[in-house]
């Protein structure tokens, strides 16, 4: 086979290089020099930055001055702290549960060839291309008491439930706010991660499943399902670590409030570093949330195979 | 192997079963259709009312008349000035990346020593590092180094951070390179550099406008960095100007659907023009 005679030449070609001979064509270690350097200067050196940060006392004018650990005592004893991590949690557990059903479906559903479904996906995709700002922006307005939807649609949004169309003034309905945005804003994302996993499943199993007399219910619970199984975990992870650091809806929508009820750890950071000027303590937020990321994106990495592309290099 | 069963799979036919239409699956995605397509709907017929007859009859309802004067008010604004930076920075940040991410990737795929492993680890494990987590200290740098309230001190960390993401897309299309050409080049006596030139980028092309369009995206729809690192409306960019314009014009709701319908047309042209490789570039952006 092809297969044979290529492993042939590439052994004959990588024993003359390591015997010494021209490595021709293969670049050498410093073309990766400018973008790592780069990179580097912008983000692994700030890591080091911040925990030095976390370790000083500075108000954005004057030099920072070392304080040793007061910073971190002075945050773990600080309730709101410890609270945004519960919100920060809740958050991303509910943006969890309402994006996947809502990404799963139209993502199946749209992994039909149908002209009518092509059509109706490329609609689906349009907020997408919002920025979160202007989404933001648009729900904010959108969901003003006075003027408007809760105020058109009284009906609907009078009752209890809805804190009578004052959404941003009670934590439940400002939290559930957030996780409407969210929803709207992420699940077409998803929906297309989705798609993509279902159109990889072989037809071949639908259409034995159907000469078995399998219906539309089952062949979705015990094949679809299953198939989509590596989509759904890839899937979930990226809600998590997109969850943990949710900022410009926060800004924008609640500012944290009603009081500190929707103020997640990754706003507390922006409001400590850059409106109360205790950018120590922001350093701490800081710190902990690169730690949380970091230990999330370590799982993705396991589960998603990324750390095993070097093996399938250079094809075969 | 495995190219040959993705051609497999592109060459037979798209499943033709002819199942019945899904009624159910349907009726849902007509309901969640309407709910993505509401507030569409009032950005644009809300940018062209105006105030008191969107207060006074609400979002949903039907215009009695059409008026331009919101788009009047958020030019007077500045918007064109924003719009300018953002279209600066956009291309910078762009440009930046084009030159640096080729090479590294080039070196990831054809380069098999530990330094360039540690390289590209170091790159996967930056795909975990939130913007957040190093703002304070990308603020406190900016600051030292005199660049802060300037246009180079939101380019240089936009286009830093879009370094990962974007070498392993294009890491990605540069394996699909057969090693076949890689040796007909070697064979040639092909210096690294004409084989990059030669072999590499015009066969990574694909690759390359996706990212392109992942980081245009990234810097046109940047927020926090702008936020932070910039303070004079000279340098403001198009989100931000956004942010400041709603928080001073709270309650004028048809001069904010103006201001963000401006802000969508330029991605939306794109989406017109090359749907696939936005809807690539997009993948990306959710990936951070």
């Amino acid at each position: 086979m092809a297969t044979t005679t290529l492993m042939v030449r590439r052994r004959l070609l990588t024993r003359s290089r390591s015997s010494g001979g021209v490595k021709i064509g293969r670049p050498s270690f410093l073309w990766s020099l400018p973008a790592i350097t780069f990179f580097a200067l912008f983000a692994i050196v700030p890591l080091g930055v911040v925990a030095w940060l976390s370790l000083t006392s500075w108000d954005g004018i004057a030099s920072p001055h070392w304080v040793g650990t007061a910073n971190w005592s002075a945050m773990f004893s600080d309730p709101v702290f410890l609270k945004s991590f519960r919100i920060t949690a809740l958050l991303v557990g509910l943006g969890i549960v309402t994006q996947t059903p809502l990404s799963l479906l139209p993502g199946v559903w749209a992994a039909g060839y149908q002209r009518n479904r092509a059509i109706l996906s490329a609609i689906y995709f349009i907020p997408l291309l919002m920025s979160a700002a202007a989404i933001s922006i648009v729900w904010l307005s959108l969901l003003n008491p006075y003027f408007g939807l809760p105020r058109e649609l009284h009906g609907v949004f009078g009752g209890g439930l809805f804190n009578g169309g004052f959404l941003f003034s009670s934590p439940a309905t400002a939290i559930g706010v957030l996780t409407f945005v969210g929803m709207w804003q992420w699940s077409p994302f998803h929906t297309l991660i989705y798609q993509g996993g279902a159109r990889a499943i072989p037809e071949v199993l639908y259409q034995a499943a159907a000469i078995d007399g399998a219906g539309r219910f089952r062949q979705f619970f015990h094949i679809t399902l299953p198939q989509l199984r590596n989509t759904m975990i890839t899937s979930i992870v990226l809600m998590l670590v997109g969850g943990l650091t949710t900022f410009d809806s926060i800004l924008i929508l609640t500012q944290g409030q009603p009081g500190t009820s929707t103020e997640a750890t990754s706003y507390y950071m922006y409001v400590k570093a850059f409106q109360s000027f205790q950018f120590g303590e922001a350093s701490v937020i800081a710190v902990v949330l690169a730690v949380f990321t970091t230990l999330v994106s370590l799982i993705v990495v396991r589960l998603s195979g990324w750390d095993k592309m070097r093996s399938t290099q250079e094809g075969i | 192997m495995s190219a040959l069963r993705a051609t497999a799979l592109r060459i037979a036919p798209r499943p033709t079963t002819t199942r019945r239409p899904n009624y159910v699956a349907g009726l849902f995605a007509l309901i969640w259709l309407a709910i993505v397509l509401a507030p569409v709907y009032v950005l644009v017929k809300g940018s062209l009312q105006n105030q008191e007859e969107y207060t006074t009859s609400g979002p949903l309802s039907l215009p009695s008349h059409l008026t331009t004067e919101n788009y009047h008010l958020v030019f007077q604004d500045g918007f064109l000035k924003f719009f300018l930076n953002t279209a600066i920075i956009t291309v910078s940040v762009v440009a930046i990346v084009v030159l640096l991410v080729p090479p590294v990737a080039f070196a990831i795929v054809r380069n098999r020593s530990r330094t360039v492993t540690i390289v590209f680890r170091i790159l996967l494990l930056g795909l975990a590092v939130p913007i957040q987590a190093v703002i304070v200290p990308i603020f406190y740098l900016i600051l030292k180094a005199g660049f802060y309230d300037t246009l180079p001190a939101v380019i240089l960390p936009t286009a830093a951070f879009s370094i990962p993401l974007s070498t392993i897309v294009l890491t990605g299309s540069m394996r699909d390179i057969t090693s076949d050409m890689y040796e007909a080049m070697a064979l040639d006596g092909a210096s690294s550099w004409r084989t990059f030139r030669n072999l590499v980028l015009p066969l990574s092309r694909g690759g390359l406008a996706t990212v392109i369009i992942f980081s245009a995206l990234q810097a046109w729809n940047g927020f926090l960095f702008p936020l932070i690192l910039t303070q004079s409306s000279g340098v403001r960019v198009f989100t931000l100007g956004l942010f400041d314009f709603n928080t001073a014009n709270s309650v004028d709701a048809p001069a904010i659907c103006a201001a963000v319908v401006l802000s969508i047309i330029p991605i939306l042209l794109v989406y017109l023009f090359a749907r696939r490789a936005l809807i690539r570039g997009l993948m990306g952006v959710g990936g951070k």
